[in-house]
């Protein structure tokens, strides 16, 4: 009973916290910059504004192109669920693994390709092809991490991973500081941050979600912008609940191990933002040319954490 | 202090050593690779420094120190003034591209853990696993040397393999401190040589890019 209490409760903490932690990391970054900064409720009028506005739809589009906002924010409002975030009691975090979240992760990519494309667009096409290109590199890496903890903790669950590091089975393993390497390079370009993507331009040569989601407006904008915020807020949560679970309320916690869950949570999501923003400020859009290399870094150091494993295993 | 805190420390630190391997693989421009090679040797006095405590052998801190001295603070140093003479702060050329060399690097630290591991059976767990690393790190070493075509580069591949060397060594008990202290002496002068063939090769050739010298081996048609 109160494991569906907890769940719905997590599903409204993503709705409620994820704009505001896109516009803590734009007001983070404007500080940084030496600007005053939008206020931190930005993202939250944004997508109100939107939502109230009626949506204007070419008339060459087909009904996928109405259709993809649609998907896309329940397949990543879904896959923020399956996350623990402030306790593991949750109703769905048996139901789905690590696996099943790179899937979900998936079907909203490939439904925002088909929408960009949908339209007939030159940049939709161009996005499209982009997007497809990143996510070819970055889904083996987002696996292969996958692996490598499952192989760690013996279970794909986050919750069972989120035991096994508070049960002290982790020491300092080399394999989960090149699995986090890896994931944070994952997450970076499948957020679309700087050096991957801009999230603030709309400079032609460089867009790569933006394109996208040009022909959207009004509420489908709404949906889209508000999955993307999702996705940020997504990636920051599965880093925090399989690296820095500490503080996380357990099964058979009482209302103050809940509530101690979500303080920490809070805070550690605040520090995520804070470092974001730093990495953003201080490093220059890499070119598109780049991404292939960086996102095969990314899944070099999670394929290195797989074989370390073993080595530690054989010794 | 318990068995598996040191041996995850040590594991932890070597692992640092490999990975700045692969960030030299990676990066394109020389400042950077300089500035990774000196982040390589610092985790590298930092290996020899924690053996040191672990094996307690007090000859390993000297080993450490000159680490730290020679190759993190002097060489790249020397490496980035001698960049600074020669004029070139644009990217490096490289044989073969980044993509196939990361994956090239990736073999051979499978290569030498398959390698390492079956031969060394019967010795102690900590120093079979630094000897993977070191062997990892060593033929990296030797893959940047290939895979580069700038002689700057060439000779900071040449450290990274002396690096290699290095943590084999303070992994293994019983290296003298002679022998050490040779070594990172015969660095320092390989080093000055480097120098000196540099200036000879861009004052003959106007370039620093070895293809160059190609038509003058004695082995072409």
């Amino acid at each position: 009973m109160s494991a569906a209490l907890w769940q719905i409760l997590q599903i409204a903490l993503a709705l409620a916290l994820a704009p505001g932690l896109t516009g803590l990391v734009r007001w983070l970054k404007a500080v940084l910059q030496g600007r005053g900064g939008p206020s931190l409720l930005q993202p939250y009028r944004d997508l109100y504004r939107l939502l109230r506005k009626e949506p204007v739809v070419s008339e060459d589009s087909s009904w996928l192109f109405r259709l993809a906002p649609y998907g896309c924010f329940l397949a990543v409002l879904l896959a923020a669920a399956i996350v623990p975030t402030f306790t593991t009691h949750l109703t769905l975090v048996h139901a789905a693994d690590l696996i099943a979240l790179v899937a979900l992760l998936g079907i909203a990519r490939f439904l925002t390709a088909l929408a960009g494309m949908d339209a007939g667009t030159a940049f939709g096409g161009l996005g499209a092809s982009r997007e497809m290109m990143i996510a070819s590199l970055a889904e083996p890496a987002m696996l292969m991490v996958t692996f490598s903890l499952s192989l760690l903790a013996g279970s794909t669950l986050p919750a069972n991973i989120v035991g096994f590091v508070l049960g002290g089975g982790i020491g300092l393993e080399v394999s989960m500081g090149l699995a986090l390497a890896a994931l944070t390079m994952v997450a970076i370009a499948e957020t679309g941050r700087i050096p991957i993507d801009n999230p603030a331009t709309h400079l032609e040569l460089t867009m790569v979600h933006e394109a996208m989601v040009l022909e959207y407006s009004g509420r489908h904008l709404a949906l889209m912008e508000a999955t993307g915020m999702l996705r940020l807020w997504l990636f920051a949560s599965l880093i925090l609940c399989l690296f820095l679970p500490w503080g996380i309320a357990l099964p058979g916690g009482g209302f103050l191990a809940i509530l101690l869950g979500l303080v920490t949570y809070v805070v550690k999501l605040a520090g995520i933002a804070v470092a974001l923003a730093v990495f953003e400020t201080s490093i220059a859009k890499m070119r598109l040319f780049r991404v292939a290399d960086f996102l095969g870094g990314a899944l070099l150091l999670a394929l290195l954490g797989t074989i370390f494993l073993y080595v530690s295993e054989a010794v | 202090m318990t068995a598996t805190l040191t041996y995850d420390l040590a594991h932890l630190i070597g692992a640092t050593v490999l990975m700045m391997g692969f960030a030299l693989l990676y990066q394109r421009r020389v400042s950077s690779v300089i500035r990774i090679y000196a982040l390589q040797a610092l985790a590298l006095a930092a290996a020899a420094a924690w053996q040191a405590y672990i094996q307690d052998a007090p000859h390993l801190y000297l080993t450490a120190a000159i680490a730290l001295v020679f190759k993190a603070i002097i060489v790249p140093l020397a490496l980035s003034w001698l960049v600074r003479r020669l004029g070139m702060h644009r990217t490096i050329e490289t044989a073969l591209g980044i993509g196939p060399t990361l994956v090239i690097g990736v073999g051979l630290v499978a290569l030498s853990i398959l390698l390492v591991l079956p031969v060394t059976e019967g010795a102690a767990a900590l120093a079979r696993e630094s000897l993977a690393l070191a062997m990892s790190v060593l033929l990296l070493g030797l893959l940047m040397m290939i895979t580069r075509r700038n002689a700057v580069t060439q000779v900071i591949g040449f450290m990274a393999l002396e690096n290699g060397l290095l943590l084999a060594a303070v992994s293994a008990q019983g290296m003298p401190l002679v022998v050490e202290i040779s070594v990172a002496f015969a660095v320092l002068v390989a080093m000055i040589l480097f120098g000196i063939f540099f200036f000879r090769i861009r004052e003959r050739f106007d370039s620093l890019d070895v293809e160059t010298l190609d038509p003058y081996r004695g082995d072409r048609p």
